[in-house]
């Protein structure tokens, strides 16, 4: 089981650059499976423009006090770039005067930085119709620092989102760690307790599902329907909708792929899954990735592969919607998983 | 070409034997298709069966399919290895059973 980050073990995967070059040879090179530009200019849809800015999706820090096998942010508690309140402020700024309805925490884990309390509470006052943060449970009940975070959450009305491999225990700790499963399930309590995922309730509580695996996710709606009959039944656990999210080749899950030579095939897969309806969908479209550093990116995906926007404008100090509006996707063989199926982003299937 | 008669990256090869036959091809992977579809039983539940099936008629392409497929619906490994006893059970007692017919015959032949 990981314990260090690929950056800590010194990991050529740590290196965003290596990371472009793998996902550009092989079988790419070749010509083999097409890149992910040819797929696009075949259906006229390259180069891929971004429609109206919806979503400001901003990761305030890669530390965290998990180290998921699958994880593309290769987060852990031996990373410490954190969001600074200075970067937190300008993102404050942007987020007064854009017309974006989401604005998305993320990390590593969010409510680890200490400015974490201090962001909520004055962009709650600026007013987002949709605010949500990406909170991995278990920080929930790491600490006695943490354990209010379900009031907390509750008092500025966010929407959480948490992920869960599976209902069961060997799958969910086998990806996110020993002991997680159980962790889980007890902030899951705790967040019913307030008043989160229940049903009618305005504190939306959502679970992200991702394949521990070197395959694909199933039918969402199936999936979720899976979930709540088992984590009702098994421990009166109840929640609104589930996101299923395909694992990008990236970080710590390309790794994985290619540690279990399960890399060739599972991109044969992605490929073959091509969907081309999903291609307008995809979050890049609407969503802008912001880093603790500031830097824009199209999505976080592009934003733990140093790819920044194609822009003059590239970062939030100097944020100018139209210049941005104006962009050109960057792109490259990761992209097939958000358009393998139905579809991925971080709100689940996008067709 | 390899050595050994099965080659897993001759699955994802499967739709090209319309290339010799396109009509009698076409209307099985149709065919096939429906079969499979969500009907009186589940998606799911039929994917349990094909993976049973696939070991009982010793199919690797198939057992590497469908253990696939059990992955991507969140079947757990109790699941699956239970679906594959259901079928050896079957497989096995099929043999079984006819061990009557050699009872019998054994009495018939026998003072």
């Amino acid at each position: 089981m990981l314990l260090k980050s690929l950056k800590k073990q010194k990991n050529e995967l740590a290196n965003s650059q290596r990371q472009l070059e793998l996902l550009s040879n092989g079988v790419f090179e070749t010509g083999e499976l097409p890149k992910f530009s040819a797929q696009l200019a075949s259906l006229k849809q390259f180069p891929l423009k971004p429609k109206t800015l919806e979503i400001l999706q901003i990761n305030i820090g890669y530390m965290c006090n998990q180290v998921c096998a699958h994880c593309h942010v290769d987060a852990g508690p031996d990373r410490k770039e954190i969001m600074t309140r200075e970067t937190m402020q300008q993102c404050l700024d942007v987020i007064k005067k854009t017309g974006a309805h989401t604005l998305d925490l993320t990390g590593g884990a969010p409510e680890m930085n200490p400015e974490f309390r201090w962001f909520v509470e004055e962009a709650t006052k600026i007013g987002v119709k949709d605010f949500i943060v990406r909170s991995n449970l278990t920080i929930i009940t790491a600490n006695k620092k943490y354990y209010d975070l379900p009031d907390f959450f509750k008092k500025h009305n966010i929407h959480v989102i948490s992920s869960m491999p599976h209902w069961t225990k060997g799958k969910t700790d086998k990806q996110r760690g020993d002991g997680v499963f159980n962790a889980s399930i007890k902030a899951l309590k705790m967040l019913n307790a307030v008043g989160y995922g229940m049903p009618g309730s305005e504190l939306k509580l959502d679970l992200v599902y991702n394949p521990s695996g070197a395959f694909l996710p199933g039918d969402q709606a199936a999936l979720e329907s899976d979930f709540k009959k088992a984590l009702l039944s098994d421990f009166s656990i109840q929640f609104h909708e589930l996101f299923s999210i395909t694992n990008l080749p990236i970080s710590r899950f390309l790794d994985y792929l290619i540690a279990s030579e399960n890399y060739e095939d599972y991109m044969y897969s992605l490929v073959e899954a091509f969907n081309p309806e999903a291609v307008g969908n995809v979050m890049c479209t609407n969503t802008l990735s912001v880093s603790w550093d500031g830097w824009l990116y199209d999505c976080d995906f592009n934003q733990m592969l140093e790819l920044k926007v194609d822009s003059t404008v590239q970062h939030i100090s100097e944020f100018d919607k139209d210049a941005l509006e104006n962009r050109t996707i960057c792109i490259s063989q990761h992209c097939y998983g958000c358009t393998a199926g139905a579809g991925s982003s971080c709100q689940g299937t996008v067709t | 070409m390899s050595k050994s008669y099965y080659d897993p990256s001759d699955l994802k090869k499967f739709g090209n034997i319309t290339e010799w036959n396109e009509e009698l091809g076409e209307k099985f992977f149709d065919y096939y298709g429906k079969v499979f579809e969500e009907g009186a039983l589940t998606a799911r539940e039929k994917s349990l069966i094909a993976l049973a099936v696939s070991h009982v008629v010793k199919c690797p392409y198939c057992i590497d399919a469908y253990t696939q497929d059990g992955l991507q619906r969140g079947i757990t490994k109790e699941e699956m290895m239970e679906a594959v006893h259901a079928g050896a059970a079957i497989e096995s007692g099929a043999t079984l059973v006819h061990s009557v017919q050699m009872m019998n015959k054994y009495k018939k032949l026998s003072m």
